[in-house]
C-alpha cells in the first residue's frame, strides 16, 4: 500500500536500486537517464495524437457536427490515418533551395520543444531533471524556435515564404517581451528559478493572487504558439504563401508536429507557473499517485481554452497585432511587474501577500479598463449605440 | 536614393476564399495595394446566348444556374420580364408565394453572406456552420415545394409552376419564428465583436456619390447611406400590400455592409410573416400564359427585382417567334465590383480580401 | 421630372438630335450616334439621371442597337428611361463612351464589345473581360456559328504568359 501511494517515484526507486545491484553506477545513471528520454519523448510526440484528434472533435462540436468519426470508433484511429498519409507523400526540395538549411530546419524547430520537457514537473517527484534555472531554460529553449523558422522560409528559394516567415519572426519575437515580463514577475513572487520550488511556494495559485499577469502571459502565449486569433500564418496561405509552403511529406510533419508539442509544452508551463502545478488542496500530500493526474487535468483544462478560443474568435491583423504588444502588454507587464515586486516587499507572510497581490490587480484592472475607454475609438461607441438601437 | 519598385501579386483564379474562380492582379507597395485589376470570365457559359435557341419557358432553368445561391429570386426576375413583355398577369395565389419565397431566397443569400465574411476573417468556419444549419431548414422547404433544394426552376412566367404542399406552410410559420430568434442571434453574436471591430470598421469605404455613380445597387448601396430598394421604387408584385422598412448605414464600410445584412434579415422575417398570414386560395398558373408565351408579340421589355445581391433584371427582345430574340441579363455582381479600386486604395493584401467578402460576389452571376 | 418632361428639354436643348420615339413598352427615345456623348451628360447633369441601369446591344438583321436604362437615384422614378444608339454600319460598329459620366458602364461596354463587337471610344480600357483576346470572333451576333469548339482549335488562340 505504502508502495501504491508514492507508484512513480517508486517504481524508478527500485529498478535503479535492481539495476544496481550488478551494474556500477555509471551504467545505472546511464541507463535511468535513456529510460527518461524515451518516457519524456513518447510524452511529447503522443500528446501530437491525442491533440490532433481532441482538436478537431473539440471544434467540430462547437461548430455543432461531430468531428472526426469514421477511423475507430469516436475516431480514435484517425491520426494513424493522419500518420500513414503524410509518410507517403513525396519528399520535394525545389529547385535553388538551400538543401541543408530546408534539412535541418524542420529538426532545428522540433528538437528545442522536445528539450523542454525535461524541466516539467508532471507530478510530485515525477519530472525529468529538477534545474535550478528551470524556467530560465524554457526560454531560452522557445527563442530557438524563432531561428528554425526563419531558416524555413529562406531556404524554400520564394520570396513569399520568406516575407511570411519575417511576419512570423515579428509577431514571436514581439511577444516575448511582455511573456518574459510576466514570468519574472511569477519568479519574484516564488523566489526560484526552478520549476518545482515555483509549485511548492503557491499555497495559492498565482492565477488567484496575480490574474492580470496570467492574462497578459496568456494572450502572449496565443501568439507565440501562433495560434488563433493570431494565427496570421494560416492566413498568409491565402494570399502569400506562408514559411513552410515549400516542404512536404515527413518535413511538414515535423512543423505541424511542433506546433502541438508547443502547444501541450506552453499549456504544460501555464499550469505550473500560474495554476498551482500537481497541488490540489493537499490532496497530493496524501496520495501523491494522483499528482500527474491532477497535473495533466489542469493542462487538459488549458489546452480546451486554447481550441475553444481557436473555434470562437477571427483573426486579428498584422498591425493590430504589432501594436497590441508593444503599445499595450508590454507596459501592462510592466506595471504588473512594478506592483508584484512592492506587494512582495512591504507584505510579509504568503497568505497576506496573496491577498494584497488580488486586490492590487483588481485595482490596476479597473484603472486599465478605465484608461482604454477614455483613449479608445470613439468610433466603436458610435456602432454599439447604433445596435442597440436593433429593429424588432 | 531609394528606388522602390511594386510587386505583381496574383490572386489566382484558384482562390481559397470560396467566391469561386475569380482573379485579382494586384499591384503591391509592400503591403498596400497601389492597382489592382479583376479578371474573370473563368465561369462564362454563354447563357445568354444559349438561350436564342430556347423558347421562353426552356430558359427558366437557365435562370436557375445563374447566381446558384438565390435561384428563386432569378427566376423571378425573369418571370416578370417576360410578363411585362407579353402582358400576362399573375393569380393572387401566386404572387404571395413569389413573395414568400423570395424573401426566404433572400434570407437564405444574407446568411451565406454574413458567413462567409467571417470566414474571411480568419473565424475559422464556426459562422459559416451556424447559418449554414439555418440555410438548410429554409432549403428543406424549397425542396418540398418544388423537389430541388438549389436549381428550383420554379416560378415561371404567368405564375409559379405547382401549388405549395400540404404541411408548407405550418412549417415554415415555424421556421419563421425561429429565424427571428436566430437573427437575432446571430447579431448578438457577432456584431460586437471586438476583433471584427477593429478590422472593419473604416476599411473600404464606398462613398454614396461614387456607388450611385458605380451603378452600384443592392445591400452594397444601402450600407453606403442611398436609399433606394426597387421593392419600394418599382412596386413590382405586391410588395405594396406589406409593411417592411428599408434600412441604411451611414458608412459604407466592412462593418456596415455586414451589418446591412443583418438588418435586412430582419426586414424579410416581418414580411414572410404577414404574407404567410394573408395567403389567398386560388389557381396559381395563369392559363393562357402558356399560350402567350409560345409565341409573343413583338417588343421588348426591362424587368427588374430587388434581388439579394443587387438589382437583377433581364431585357428581354421577342421578334414574334418563339425563342427570345435577345436576352439581356444585367449581373449585379459584376457591376457591384466596379468601385473596387477606389474601395481599396492603400489598404493591406488582409483587407483586401474581406472586402472583396462583403462585396458579397457570386461568380455564376457575374460571369453568366 | 417625368419622361415626357425629360424628352421635351432633350428636344428644346438639343433640337436635331432625336432620331425616332418608338411605341414600345419602355419609354424610349433614340438619338443620333454622333451626339450621344452630349446627350448623356445632358440627362446625368440636368435630368439627375444620375444612374445608368444596363448597357447592351442588340444584333438586328440591318443595323446594331445600343441600349441605355438610366433611371433616377435622387428622384426614385419607377420607369426606365430607355436611350438607344442605332449604328447602321455593320462592318466596323463603333460609338463613344459613357464611361467618363457613368463610371458604372466600365465593365458593361467591355462586355459588349467583347460578345458583339462594338468598340467604344474613349473607353478607359477596352479589352475583352469575359473571353480572352484571342477568341475567334464575336459569339453574341447572329452570324457567329453556334457549334461545339474543340480543345484543339482554341487552344492556340489563348494568351501564353506571361501576357495572360
Amino acid at each position: 500500500m505504502e508502495f501504491v501511494r508514492d507508484l512513480f517515484v517508486n517504481i524508478g526507486a527500485w529498478f535503479s536500486g535492481w539495476l544496481g545491484g550488478f551494474l556500477p553506477a555509471w551504467a545505472v545513471t546511464l541507463i535511468m537517464g535513456l529510460i527518461g528520454v524515451i518516457i519524456l519523448v513518447v510524452i511529447g510526440l503522443s500528446s501530437v495524437l491525442v491533440l490532433t484528434l481532441g482538436e478537431r472533435k473539440v471544434i467540430g462540436r462547437i461548430q455543432d457536427r461531430p468531428g472526426p468519426n469514421r477511423w475507430g470508433p469516436f475516431g480514435i484511429f484517425q491520426p494513424v490515418a493522419d500518420g500513414i498519409k503524410m509518410l507517403t507523400k513525396e519528399d520535394i526540395v525545389p529547385r535553388g533551395a538551400d538543401y541543408w538549411m530546408h534539412l535541418l530546419a524542420p529538426i532545428i524547430i522540433i528538437v528545442p520543444a522536445l528539450l523542454i520537457y525535461a524541466v516539467l514537473p508532471f507530478g510530485a517527484g515525477v519530472r525529468g531533471t529538477d534545474l535550478n534555472i528551470g524556467i530560465l531554460y524554457i526560454v531560452a529553449l522557445g527563442s530557438i524556435g524563432t531561428v528554425a523558422i526563419l531558416m524555413a522560409g529562406w531556404s524554400s528559394n520564394n520570396k513569399y515564404a520568406l516575407l511570411g516567415a519575417f511576419r512570423v519572426v515579428a509577431q514571436l519575437i514581439s511577444y516575448e517581451i511582455p511573456m518574459v515580463l510576466s514570468i519574472v514577475a511569477v519568479v519574484l513572487l516564488s523566489g526560484s528559478m526552478s520549476m518545482v520550488k515555483i509549485v511548492e511556494s503557491q499555497t495559492v495559485p498565482y492565477i488567484v493572487a496575480m490574474p492580470m499577469v496570467f492574462l497578459v502571459y496568456l494572450v502572449s502565449a496565443f501568439a507565440e504558439l501562433y495560434r488563433a486569433p493570431f494565427d496570421m500564418i494560416e492566413a498568409d496561405s491565402e494570399l502569400v504563401a506562408g514559411y513552410f509552403t515549400e516542404y512536404s511529406g515527413m518535413k511538414f510533419v515535423m512543423f505541424f508536429m511542433a506546433e502541438y508539442i508547443n502547444l501541450m509544452a506552453m499549456s504544460a508551463i501555464i499550469t505550473t507557473l500560474f495554476l498551482g502545478g500537481w497541488r490540489f488542496l493537499g490532496v497530493e500530500r496524501l496520495l501523491p499517485l494522483l499528482s500527474p493526474f491532477i497535473f495533466f487535468a489542469k493542462c487538459g483544462a488549458m489546452i480546451f481554452l486554447f481550441w475553444w478560443v481557436r473555434g470562437t474568435f477571427p483573426r486579428i491583423r498584422i498591425d493590430h497585432l504589432l501594436a497590441l504588444a508593444w503599445k499595450f502588454l508590454v507596459p501592462l507587464a510592466l506595471v504588473n511587474l512594478m506592483i508584484v515586486g512592492l506587494v512582495d516587499k512591504l507584505v510579509e507572510g504568503a497568505l497576506l501577500t496573496g491577498v494584497v497581490l488580488l486586490v492590487a490587480n483588481i485595482v490596476e484592472v479597473v484603472i486599465v479598463l478605465a484608461i482604454l475607454s477614455l483613449v479608445g475609438h470613439k468610433t466603436r461607441s458610435k456602432r454599439l449605440q447604433r445596435i442597440t438601437a436593433r429593429p424588432r | 536614393m531609394l528606388k522602390t519598385e511594386t510587386i505583381t501579386l496574383n490572386l489566382g483564379p484558384q482562390h481559397p476564399s470560396t467566391h469561386g474562380v475569380f482573379r485579382l492582379k494586384l499591384q503591391l507597395d509592400g503591403e498596400a495595394v497601389r492597382d489592382l485589376e479583376p479578371v474573370m470570365g473563368y465561369l462564362h457559359r454563354g447563357i445568354e446566348k444559349l438561350s436564342e435557341e430556347r423558347t421562353y419557358v426552356q430558359v427558366v432553368p437557365l435562370t436557375d444556374r445563374l447566381d446558384y445561391v438565390c435561384s428563386m429570386t432569378n427566376n423571378q426576375a425573369y418571370a416578370i420580364a417576360v410578363e411585362k413583355m407579353a402582358g400576362i398577369e399573375v393569380p393572387e395565389r401566386a404572387e404571395y408565394i413569389r413573395v414568400i419565397m423570395a424573401e426566404f431566397t433572400r434570407i437564405i443569400n444574407h446568411l451565406m453572406a454574413v458567413g462567409f465574411l467571417w470566414n474571411e476573417l480568419g473565424a475559422y468556419f464556426t459562422p459559416v456552420v451556424y447559418c449554414f444549419r439555418e440555410r438548410e431548414r429554409v432549403l428543406d422547404l424549397f425542396e418540398m415545394t418544388c423537389g430541388s433544394r438549389m436549381m428550383c426552376n420554379y416560378m415561371r412566367p404567368g405564375g409559379v409552376s405547382v401549388d405549395l404542399p400540404e404541411g408548407f406552410i405550418p412549417q415554415a410559420k415555424k421556421l419563421n419564428d425561429h429565424l427571428k430568434t436566430f437573427v437575432d442571434e446571430l447579431d448578438r453574436l457577432l456584431s460586437e465583436n471586438e476583433i471584427f471591430l477593429s478590422r472593419a470598421v473604416n476599411v473600404g469605404v464606398l462613398p454614396a456619390d461614387v456607388a450611385i455613380n458605380a451603378s452600384i445597387t443592392g445591400p452594397m448601396l444601402r450600407a453606403s447611406g442611398v436609399l433606394y430598394d426597387i421593392r419600394k421604387v418599382d412596386h413590382y408584385s405586391i410588395y405594396d400590400r406589406f409593411d417592411f422598412e428599408v434600412p441604411t448605414c451611414e458608412h459604407g464600410d466592412v462593418w456596415d455592409r455586414y451589418y446591412q445584412h443583418i438588418l435586412e434579415m430582419y426586414q424579410s422575417v416581418r414580411i414572410i410573416d404577414q404574407a404567410l398570414d394573408g395567403i389567398p386560395q386560388g389557381e396559381v398558373m395563369n392559363k393562357a400564359a402558356a399560350k402567350a408565351t409560345r409565341r409573343p408579340p413583338e417588343g421588348e421589355a426591362y424587368g427588374r427585382i430587388e434581388s439579394p445581391k443587387g438589382e437583377l433584371s433581364f431585357y428581354v427582345v421577342s421578334d414574334g417567334s418563339g425563342n427570345p430574340y435577345r436576352l439581356r441579363i444585367r449581373p449585379p455582381s459584376m457591376i457591384n465590383l466596379s468601385a473596387l479600386k477606389e474601395m481599396c486604395q492603400g489598404h493591406k493584401i488582409q483587407d483586401i480580401v474581406i472586402i472583396l467578402g462583403s462585396v458579397n460576389l457570386t461568380m455564376a452571376d457575374l460571369d453568366r | 421630372m417625368t419622361n415626357d418632361e425629360i424628352l421635351a428639354k432633350l428636344r428644346e436643348k438639343y433640337p436635331k438630335v432625336v432620331v425616332d420615339t418608338p411605341e414600345l413598352i419602355d419609354f424610349t427615345v433614340v438619338v443620333k450616334s454622333e451626339a450621344l456623348t452630349e446627350v448623356a451628360t445632358f440627362l446625368h447633369d440636368e435630368c439627375r439621371l444620375d444612374y445608368l441601369a444596363d448597357v447592351t446591344a442588340v444584333d438586328r438583321p440591318e443595323r446594331f442597337e445600343v441600349v441605355y436604362h438610366l433611371y433616377s437615384v435622387k428622384n426614385q422614378t419607377p420607369g426606365p428611361f430607355v436611350l438607344k444608339v442605332y449604328l447602321e454600319d455593320k462592318g466596323n460598329p463603333k460609338v463613344a463612351s459613357v464611361t467618363p459620366i457613368w463610371r458604372g458602364a466600365n465593365f458593361q461596354e467591355r462586355e459588349v464589345y467583347d460578345l458583339m463587337g462594338i468598340a467604344f471610344e474613349g473607353h478607359p480600357n477596352l479589352k475583352r473581360i469575359l473571353l480572352w483576346e484571342g477568341f475567334p470572333g464575336h459569339p453574341l451576333r447572329k452570324d457567329f456559328e453556334n457549334r461545339t469548339f474543340t480543345f484543339k482549335e482554341l487552344e492556340p488562340t489563348r494568351p501564353k504568359p506571361p501576357d495572360w
